[in-house]
Order: C-alpha cells, then sequence, then structure tokens
C-alpha cells in the first residue's frame, strides 16, 4: 500500500471537487442575477467544467 | 470474443482475422489467424513472429523470447502497421459518416434547401457548430476554411465514443495514439494557419515592458504545445476513466454472488452508462469548441486593443 499516492488521489478528488464546486457557485449565481442568459452561462459552464476536470483525470492518471 | 468451449476446456474465439502488416526488411502481410491468439508461431519467408501480450515479436523457430533483469522482452519488435480492430471500426465510423452526410448533401440539392432523410436530425447540430462554434472564435471572414474540420472532428469523436459504450468492446478514442493524432491536427492547423500577428504574441507580445516580455515568451511557447497535448490527454482520459469505471462495475455483479451487490452493481453501472452517454456528447463538444478557440487565436487579425 503506497501511503503517499493513495493521499495524492485523494487531494486530487478534493480539488476538482473543490473547483468544479466554485464553477458552479459562480454559475448559479449569474443565472440568478440574469434568468434570460441562461443558455450563455450552461455553456460557459460545461466548457469550464470540461477543462478543470480534464486537468484532474490527467493528474489522477499520472498518479 | 472467446468463450471457453465446455467440451474441451480450451479457449474458442469467435471472430474475424483481420491481416497483420509488418515492416521488418520489407512488408509483410499476413492474416492474423496464423498468430492465432498468441499460441502458434508465424513462419513468413524465414523469419517467426510470436505475438506475447498483445505484441508481435520477431523469434526464432521455437518462439523463445529473452528477458531481461526486470523481465521484459528482448526480441525485436518489428514496425507493426496492422489491422487491428480499432482501426476497422475507424473505417466503419468514416463510411457512416460519409454516407450519412452525403445523403444530407444531396437532399438539399433535391428537395430546395429543405433537408429530408436521415441526415435531418444533424442540420441544427451542423448549423449550431457554425454559429456558436466557428463563428464566434474565428470570425466571419475566414471561418469556412476551418468547418470542414470542426466539423468531422465533431462527429468522429461523438460517434467514436458513442462506440465505445457498446457491448461490441471496441475502444477507438480510448487509445492514446488515436487522440495524439486528433491533437496534432489541431496542432498543425494552428501552426500553419497563423499569421505574423499571432507569432508576435507569443515571442514578443507587444505593449508590455521588455521584461515582461522576455518572461512571456518562454511560457508563450511552452503553450504552443501544452494546449494541444491537454486536448489529447482530456479526452483520452475522460472516456478511458468511463470505460474503466464501467468494466469495474460489471464485473462487481460476477463478484458478488448474491442478490444484493449484484443488483447494487448493476443500478450503478447502469446509471454511470448513462452518465457516459452525456460525456461522449461533451468531450466532443469540447475538443471541437478548444480546437475552434486555438483557430481563432491564430487566425486574429491586427486591432486596437
Amino acid at each position: 500500500m503506497e501511503i503517499p499516492a493513495i493521499v495524492g488521489g485523494g487531494l486530487i478528488a478534493i480539488g476538482v471537487g473543490i473547483g468544479l464546486g466554485g464553477i458552479g457557485r459562480g454559475a448559479m449565481e449569474a443565472i440568478g442575477r440574469q434568468p434570460e442568459a441562461y443558455g450563455k452561462i450552461q455553456t460557459a459552464m460545461l466548457i469550464i467544467a470540461a477543462l478543470v476536470e480534464g486537468f484532474g483525470f490527467a493528474a489522477l492518471f499520472v498518479l | 470474443m472467446s468463450y471457453t468451449d465446455e467440451e474441451t476446456g480450451g479457449k474458442v474465439y469467435v471472430g474475424i482475422p483481420l491481416p497483420v502488416i509488418l515492416w521488418d526488411d520489407g512488408i509483410k502481410i499476413f492474416s492474423s489467424s496464423k498468430l492465432n491468439h498468441g499460441e502458434s508461431i508465424a513462419q513468413i519467408e524465414d523469419k517467426f513472429y510470436k505475438l506475447y501480450h498483445g505484441k508481435i515479436y520477431l523469434t526464432d523457430s521455437k518462439g523463445t523470447i529473452n528477458y531481461n533483469e526486470e523481465g521484459h522482452p528482448t526480441n525485436i519488435v518489428p514496425l507493426d502497421f496492422s489491422i487491428t480492430k480499432s482501426v476497422v471500426s475507424m473505417i466503419l465510423v468514416s463510411l457512416l459518416m460519409f454516407i450519412l452526410f452525403k445523403s444530407l448533401a444531396r437532399s438539399y440539392s433535391r428537395n430546395g434547401l429543405v433537408a429530408k432523410g436521415v441526415g435531418r436530425f444533424f442540420e441544427p447540430i451542423v448549423i449550431y457548430i457554425r454559429d456558436e462554434i466557428a463563428i464566434p472564435n474565428i470570425g466571419e471572414k475566414n471561418y469556412r476554411k476551418y468547418m470542414s474540420f470542426l466539423l468531422t472532428l465533431f462527429f468522429f469523436i461523438w460517434f467514436c465514443n458513442m462506440i465505445g459504450l457498446s457491448p461490441l468492446g471496441i475502444n477507438i478514442t480510448g487509445n492514446i495514439a488515436v487522440t495524439f493524432c486528433l491533437a496534432l491536427l489541431t496542432f498543425i492547423i494552428t501552426t500553419v494557419s497563423g499569421t505574423t500577428y499571432y507569432w508576435k504574441h507569443i515571442f514578443w507580445m507587444p505593449g508590455m515592458p521588455i521584461y515582461m516580455k522576455l518572461i512571456l515568451a518562454p511560457i508563450e511557447l511552452l503553450g504552443v504545445f501544452i494546449k494541444p497535448f491537454t486536448l489529447m490527454i482530456r479526452l483520452y482520459a475522460n472516456i478511458i476513466a468511463g470505460h474503466i469505471t464501467m468494466m469495474t462495475l460489471i464485473s462487481m455483479i460476477f463478484i458478488f454472488r448474491n442478490w444484493l451487490g449484484s443488483s447494487l452493481s448493476f443500478a450503478l453501472a447502469f446509471f454511470i452508462s448513462i452518465i457516459e452517454i452525456l460525456v461522449a456528447l461533451l468531450q466532443a463538444y469540447i475538443f471541437t469548441i478548444l480546437s475552434a478557440l486555438y483557430f481563432g487565436f491564430a487566425v486574429e487579425e491586427e486591432h486596437d486593443h
């Protein structure tokens, strides 16, 4: 059992979780302020979520 | 595909043998049934090849594999250009795309700018790619040159991802060589279509004090290579993570041989496969929009900030 590898994997998961949560929070607030722009905000949110998740997957893969 | 034959207890393989193409002082093409899934040694004009752990090695007539200290084989590996299942699936996907979109294109000329037939479902997607992905990023003037590449990219990645979810066991975009080639195409197109404005912004960013220019140059140069690299890794890691999760959960059904564990694993596998359908579309969309973004950077015109 490699403890550093396990701890690293957990930290990556925490990092991705915080990142995606932050994106979701920003998107929800923006939708709340301007409900007409729902489509554009959703598109931008999905793009940034894919970027963050891609980075998380890459880190997990290297690990 | 293989199953265990009940009568003899040996493995019975069901499938079509595909050609193996090797380059080893000249092209050697033979059917993969000669390699017989790693059990027999193929003899082609006094050279012997053996399939061992998924790779083809050059051996002698007895099929010896020489190992070094760590246990890795040290036989010569000839250049392998074989037609594998992934290659056949890619050819089938391209054929499917060609038939679909050719019939869509022809239906326009016959029905007066109204699409008919199966291709109708893809028309809104094509328009979406043109209006929301290509024009905002690349600009009105020269988005047409890149539209064919972006459309091909989107539908190819989408269809390949979807096929990877089927029970046929075909893994195209989960192969890092495939995503490497897709990202390489994006990189080549951005490099070839880069204007002097683009290269100036990378090596000598105008409008900054001189020390900032020297700091920014290596970072921007790294960015030129890292951006397609992340495209490759993102697609590969998302798809392969989905496949591994599915495989693990489906195997758990057979490991838990009671009602509770198997049904829970089945439910989890079902939900993960629904998410994977979303991921298939999303990853194709992300790859396309980021490629369009990079093309937009490359062909940006001089304008006042």
